[in-house]
């Protein structure tokens, strides 16, 4: 991981309009991704970590949806104002993207070369029979045996845990530069979820590239993220480096997510914590902090005012009122 | 692959034989007959009827003759159409509805196919509402209407296209132009909601965000990715589609004055002309199960994960 940020992400707010109001998936998300760094956002369903990546390559299905404001800067160069074609030269290329369902994300009526050829003579271009050993070369490295036949076949024939094999093997194709990949072990069985996991931590490092991992399991940003953004309605709320969120956790709904992770080197003691309550309905949330209901240590002015970034030591930051002035005034 | 068709094939044979059988038992358990229309007719001229026609025989000897008859494409004289058999009646008729409903069918497909996708691709736009609810109409305005409306403007007020007939002379194709173009009118309706429906489906598909996410172009994405898997269920809809628009429409015959099938098969019905209703219920399934058998196989084809063992 070197100094060099690639991708900044300021101040994004991506609304969805629907018939009982307007949707704030993600409200004010701002992050910095370095060259060959890896990134975890966690957070539960529908705090708005996929619709954060999606964004960063304007991705989202408009209408509904909509980007309201905040900018994507790629190199420097702003997402938003590029033109479609732009865009399209970044997507796949540079910035490319695996999702969580590997089985419904493959075409099922292409052959996984048609698929995979696609990309690379659209990025890379190459000829056809170039793009198809290119292909079979990621395939290998993506652990499928038998690369040169199996590329033939169509994706029902591969396993869940192949297909996402194949996924990874295609949005590494090109080289690009970040790879953003959504969940991509939340729909594969645990066996298979380790494997997969080593083999996008062990080719990113191979090339270089640097990953936002989105997930809502601790427990597999621990052993793959330097850095972690904890998602909560739309925000982030914390963030840190990896070792700093474990070790000291700031902001109560981060505590939460740590001790509802089982563990085995510590005696069960009664039934395993989870955080009381869900999650807040998006729409036309008022101006307070999303997670007071929930919280243990809610205090007064959590109900009035969303609270603002607190810093700590080792770049930690914390969105929690409990940490200011005014808390430790009341 | 070869071996799957060849035992699908020979599967259609048992149902065609129990559309057969039933078709022959259930109608002669309706009541009324043939004869029993004909007015003051003596009881030994009946008796006689009766006797020409085998029908004083045991009704399982007459099936069992009716079905060895059948066997050698024979479908017996009709009993209503005193000089005619049913293979004369069918095969007089049979051809012309095929020819219309042919024609029908594909502009129908042609026009529902590429309405569907403007549609879809325009969802929500005026484009989308303006063909929708042209649509709407085409399913739910009845045959009877919307031909007299052609007629009336192309044929008595432009005095472009016949009025009605069928096929005669150098430029007889004219005479199919209103009747196949309202004919196709509500296959077209069906066609274009059908392919709207599912091509909208598959846009909305995981596998169309990751061809989107890979940077390909939406055109590429529409072609290559969305077209196929959307037009799926139109494939699967036109084999019995083709099977009902080609066996003629009764509507259709009556208002433009063509010698169809459809009518015969109305007629028939009301007669109680055994043999011509049976003569026309083989010749319906036929088509209907070999149609059918069709969709299967080009269905093989376009769908890999269809296995064929």
């Amino acid at each position: 991981m070197s100094d060099e940020v690639i991708l900044q992400v300021k101040d994004l707010k991506t609304y969805f309009t629907v018939d009982e109001g307007v949707v704030k998936a993600v409200d004010g998300v701002s992050f910095d991704l370095r060259r060959g760094e890896t990134l975890g956002i966690v957070g539960e369903s529908g705090s708005g970590k996929s619709v954060t990546n999606l964004s960063v390559i304007n991705l989202i299905p408009t209408p509904p949806g909509k980007i309201a404001g905040g900018q994507v800067l790629f190199h420097g160069k702003d997402i938003f104002a590029m033109s479609s074609g732009e865009i399209r030269e970044i997507r796949g290329n540079k910035i490319s993207m695996i999702f969580q369902d590997p089985m419904t994300s493959l075409n099922p009526f292409l052959r996984i070369s048609t698929q995979m050829v696609e990309t690379i003579v659209l990025h890379q271009g190459l000829s056809s029979e170039e793009a198809k050993k290119k292909a079979i070369e990621m395939l290998k490295l993506a652990g499928i045996p038998a690369p040169e036949k199996r590329i033939d076949q169509y994706p029902h024939q591969f396993s869940g845990g192949m297909r996402q094999r194949v996924m990874i093997a295609m949005a590494l194709s090109c080289n690009p530069e970040i790879l953003i990949a959504d969940e991509p072990t939340s729909a594969l069985d645990v066996t298979i979820q380790a494997q997969i996991l080593e083999l996008m931590q062990e080719l990113t490092h191979r090339l270089g590239t640097a990953v936002i991992l989105i997930t809502h399991s601790l427990g597999v940003v621990a052993g793959m993220c330097d850095t972690i953004c904890v998602m909560y309605a739309g925000r982030i709320v914390e963030r840190g480096r990896t070792e700093a969120i474990f070790e000291t956790p700031r902001h109560p709904y981060t505590m939460g997510l740590i001790r509802s992770v089982p563990r085995l080197d510590q005696e069960a003691k009664g039934r395993l914590y989870s955080i009381p309550g869900q999650p807040p309905n998006v729409i036309d949330l008022p101006d307070c902090c999303p997670f007071y209901p929930r919280c243990e240590k809610a205090m007064d002015i959590c109900k009035k005012k969303y609270p603002p970034v607190v810093s700590f030591d080792n770049d930690q930051s914390a969105s929690c009122w409990l940490y200011t002035k005014e808390a430790r005034n009341v | 692959m070869s071996r799957y068709i060849i035992r699908r094939f020979l599967s259609l044979i048992p149902t065609i034989f129990i559309i057969i059988t039933l078709s022959f038992f259930l109608i002669r358990f309706a009541p009324g007959g043939p004869f029993s229309s004909e007015k003051n007719v003596p009881e030994q001229v009946l008796q006689n009827l009766m006797r020409k026609y085998h029908m004083d025989e045991p009704l399982l000897k007459q099936y069992l003759e009716y079905m060895g008859d059948v066997l050698h494409g024979d479908l017996g004289p009709s009993f209503r159409y005193r000089d005619s058999t049913v293979n004369e009646l069918i095969g007089q008729s049979l051809p012309n509805s095929m020819l219309l409903g042919t024609i029908a069918l594909v502009l129908a497909t042609l026009a529902g196919i590429a309405v569907g996708i403007v549609s879809a691709l325009k969802q929500n736009h005026w484009q989308d509402y303006t063909v929708m609810s042209i649509a709407v109409i085409g399913i739910s305005v009845p045959l009877f209407v919307v031909g007299p409306i052609l007629q009336l403007v192309f044929a008595m007020r432009l005095h472009v296209l016949p009025l009605s007939g069928w096929i005669t002379g150098r430029e007889g194709f004219k005479a199919l132009i209103m009747p196949a173009l309202t004919l196709s009118f509500p296959y077209f309706a069906y066609i274009a909601r059908l392919s709207r429906a599912s091509l909208l489906e598959i846009l909305r598909s995981d596998y169309v965000r990751t061809a989107r996410a890979k940077g390909l172009a939406e055109r590429t994405v529409i072609t290559k990715h969305v077209l196929k898997g959307g037009l799926l269920p139109v494939v699967s809809y036109l084999g019995p589609a083709f099977s009902g628009i080609i066996t003629g429409s009764i509507v259709i015959e009556q208002v433009f004055a063509i010698p169809g099938v459809g009518r015969i098969f109305v007629q028939s019905a009301l007669n109680r002309d055994y043999t011509l209703i049976m003569g026309e219920v083989i010749v319906y399934s036929l088509i209907l199960v070999l149609m059918n058998f069709v969709v299967d196989i080009v269905y093989g084809f376009l769908d890999p994960r269809i296995a064929y063992n």
